[in-house]
């Protein structure tokens, strides 16, 4: 009997789906092993009968369930509580799932702010009220799927690497644990590092680094960081470069933002980062704000609106 | 009065996140529909504060099946806004990069979202009217499928580095040159992703669209505007150029997207998140009514093709010839968004292989060096699903003082409402439903791919 999996988006960008069809050939293999019962972006299932006539929202059984996307309104959260309920195990995949991501940074301010500047930009006619007919009311904040049911696996990554869907499936599959990349991300990183000390002052990222010729690698190419260039790598969960290969960001040349969150799972790479900077003699005058180093993970608590205590 | 609502929820094989209510009167009949578009994350708030240049990195996220298009709509604002201008190698690889997204997302819409409608039918149960059932049934044009997309998709992850959620736009150009070595590989692979196109083409033509003629021309048809980006020789351009908006009867006016504000409004109905633009320029308001709609145009590949007066690739061009012999300047009819999709792909591979084979595009100096400041900047591509505006203003440390998108899908979410309308009334009758009429509605909405 293939297993079956149910996969659904909630505050989400499909990218997490879109990393899941890039195992390309090996999607063939694992069409075989599973059989989907239910899947949006791929599958017609629907949660009120295929007839649209249901009373509730309601999933199929499924041996695992699996969330993209963080909780930002009562759909969500249905749908979330509805796939803890009929699924044996339930992965929390992507940095959205797991830590809120890019969509979380909503939590620095409150609902009526975001909302109030939708629907006030320069190209859009003055309202009565906001829409409300037929919409899942929003919650006060974007919320990591673990804030608010329990998680068995979580798989981070904005999105996550196909190598690491693949392992974390198969794992699954056979019963085992994934064994999935543990360390930063400096530590897949082949770029050269000379040590502390040198650095000076950080700066932003308006010319291009010195990455030597265009035949050159990255192993010839001095650490990002140590140019000068805020690299969120020291404090972000390795993983980006799938099983093998070197980190994606550094591989174009572009200093890593944090996308797999930290290393630990409960880590603050703000913090975390604020402090490697300054332990390292580093000049952080030149950053501009640091809210965005928390970009991938304002959930948990972490992004907070000015002056409120939510 | 409503006897009772179906809900279609969610509304599947699309890239958002919508449910369909249709209201049934008491004999059965369709009283009202409303699409419900139901996400609203709000970027242009979040991103007031952060470093411009830091803000294609993020606005990805908006979707992560086109984050290149937002990743270089925004690089495009953020140069105007620090007085950058991109370097010529710079300027290129990002359009390269850009259209070879554009080949891949199409032969994901068109397979891996669509096809099983046609390939498999729209009546056959749901659990086989998928990807996975056409991976089955025709395991041959699977493999193919699979394969081909996943090479278009490993270009841009083996030379760009990050395929989604991409990083390598920078004001000022791209992060890094493209080597001989590169270039040969991508060529090869982008050869073999034309010689896919050209059968994907002539496939639908023979296989797929003579089938469903009836349901082409009844399904979702509608009667609107059109909006597509044009370069100065009035040929399709997805990257660059000026923006046509074209009226229901073909005539049409040509701005350029830092104008934007002068043409396009956005419309706020209550039963849906997203904002409905609408055509300020013409003048008559805003109306989904189906005998008389105001304002209302549509995006897109049939837009495109529509508004353009030429491809600028001669296979493309052969088949935008045959494409009008048949169906007119402009199309109205919703399924050929299909259509004008492949008669796209046929383009994005064979503007990629010209733009492969220019000297130029090998030249290390990729990347101009860009000064924080204030300004203004308005950043526009045709993205797959329309075209797509990030329109920035920055203080003088080049940190984001406001933001305001107009997304490509959103273009089409009044015409989507129509289309379902329209779909609903003709094919629900004295309380008749069932799954296939159900998936009959929401292919109404597929073909504009949202």
């Amino acid at each position: 009997m293939p297993a079956k999996i149910g996969i659904d988006w909630l505050n989400a960008c499909a990218g997490c789906e879109i990393s899941i069809i890039d195992l390309g050939p090996r999607l063939l293999k694992v069409l075989e092993l599973v059989e989907f019962v239910h899947l949006p972006a791929l599958m017609d299932h629907k949660y009120y009968n295929q007839l649209g006539d249901g009373a509730h929202l309601t999933l199929p059984e499924a041996d695992v369930g699996i969330i993209t996307g963080s909780i930002r309104n009562e759909e969500h959260l249905e749908v979330a509580r509805e796939m803890r309920k009929k699924c044996g195990a339930v992965i929390a995949m992507g940095t959205c799932a797991t830590h809120g991501g890019i969509p979380a940074l909503c939590n620095s301010f409150t609902t009526d702010e975001i909302l109030s500047r939708y629907y006030s930009t320069e190209t859009t006619d003055p309202i009565d009220a906001i829409p409300s007919d037929g919409l899942p009311a929003l919650l006060d904040g974007c919320y990591a799927v673990d804030e608010k049911i329990d998680v068995d696996i979580l798989l981070p990554g904005c999105p996550p690497h196909s190598d690491q869907i693949f392992e974390t499936l198969v794992a699954f599959l056979e019963g085992r644990p994934a064994v999935l990349r543990e360390k930063s991300v400096c530590d897949t990183c082949l770029t050269i590092r000379e040590g502390k000390g040198k650095v000076g002052k950080l700066h932003r990222y308006l010319s291009a680094p010195d990455y030597g010729t265009t035949d050159d690698s990255t192993a010839k190419m001095r650490c990002l960081l140590e140019q000068g260039l805020l690299c969120m790598g020291p404090v972000t969960l390795a993983g980006c470069c799938g099983e093998t290969g070197e980190p994606r960001c550094i591989s174009a040349r572009v200093p890593c933002r944090g996308c797999y969150g930290p290393v630990e799972k409960d880590g603050n790479q703000r913090l975390d980062m604020l402090n490697a900077l300054v332990s390292n003699g580093i000049d952080i005058s030149g950053l501009s704000e640091t809210t965005s180093m928390l970009r991938f993970t304002g959930a948990h608590g972490m992004l907070r609106p000015a002056g409120s205590r939510r | 009065m409503t006897a009772r609502t179906i809900t279609i929820s969610p509304v599947t094989r699309i890239e958002g996140h919508a449910t369909i209510a249709i209201e049934l009167d008491d004999d059965g009949n369709v009283a009202d529909s409303k699409v419900h578009f139901q996400s609203i994350r709000g970027f242009e708030k979040f991103v007031e504060g952060k470093p411009a240049e830091e803000i294609p990195r993020i606005v990805t996220r908006i979707c992560g099946i086109c984050p290149w298009h937002h990743h270089l709509a925004s690089n495009k604002a953020v140069d105007r806004c620090f007085g950058v201008t991109p370097t010529p190698a710079g300027h290129k690889l990002r359009e390269l990069i850009q259209t070879i997204a554009h080949a891949e997302d199409k032969l994901l819409h068109f397979f891996f979202l669509a096809a099983a409608d046609f390939v498999i039918g729209p009546d056959a149960d749901y659990a086989v009217r998928n990807v996975i059932g056409i991976a089955k049934a025709n395991p041959e044009l699977a493999k193919q499928v699979v394969t081909m997309r996943y090479k278009a998709k490993m270009i841009l992850e083996n030379f760009a580095g990050k395929s989604i959620h991409p990083v390598a736009g920078v004001p000022g150009g791209f992060a890094r040159p493209m080597s001989e070595k590169d270039r040969q590989w991508i060529l090869a692979d982008m050869r073999e992703i034309q010689d896919f196109a050209l059968f994907a083409i002539d496939f639908a033509k023979k296989e797929v669209f003579p089938k469903y003629l009836d349901t082409i021309k009844m399904l979702g048809v509608i009667n609107t505007g059109f909006i597509g980006t044009v370069d100065d020789n009035g040929a399709l351009n997805l990257y660059d150029g000026r923006i046509r908006l074209m009226k229901p009867d073909g005539s049409y006016t040509d701005f350029d997207p830092q104008d934007y504000t002068d043409y396009i409004g956005e419309k706020t109905v209550d039963w849906s998140y997203g904002k409905f633009p609408y055509a300020k320029a013409w003048g008559e308001g805003f109306s989904l009514d189906l005998d008389e709609p105001k304002g209302i145009y549509r995006a897109n590949t049939l837009a495109r093709i529509n508004a353009a007066d030429k491809m600028a690739t001669p296979r493309a061009q052969a088949e935008l010839e045959e494409f009008r012999e048949l169906f007119g300047r402009p199309a109205q009819a919703t399924l050929l968004y299909h259509y004008a999709r492949l008669i796209e792909e046929v383009y994005a591979c064979e503007h990629a292989i010209e733009m492969l084979e220019d000297p130029e595009i090998t030249s290390p100096d990729v990347r101009a060096e860009a000064e924080p400041g204030a300004g203004r900047g308005v950043g526009c591509v045709e993205a797959p699903r329309g075209t797509l505006i990030h329109d920035y203003t920055t203080d003088e440390n080049g940190l984001i003082k406001t933001a305001n998108l107009i997304v490509g899908t959103t273009h089409n979410l009044g015409p989507i409402n129509m289309s379902v309308n329209q779909a609903a009334r003709a094919l629900i009758q004295n309380g008749n439903v069932d799954e296939g009429l159900l998936n009959k509605v929401e292919m109404s909405v597929r073909a504009y791919d949202p």
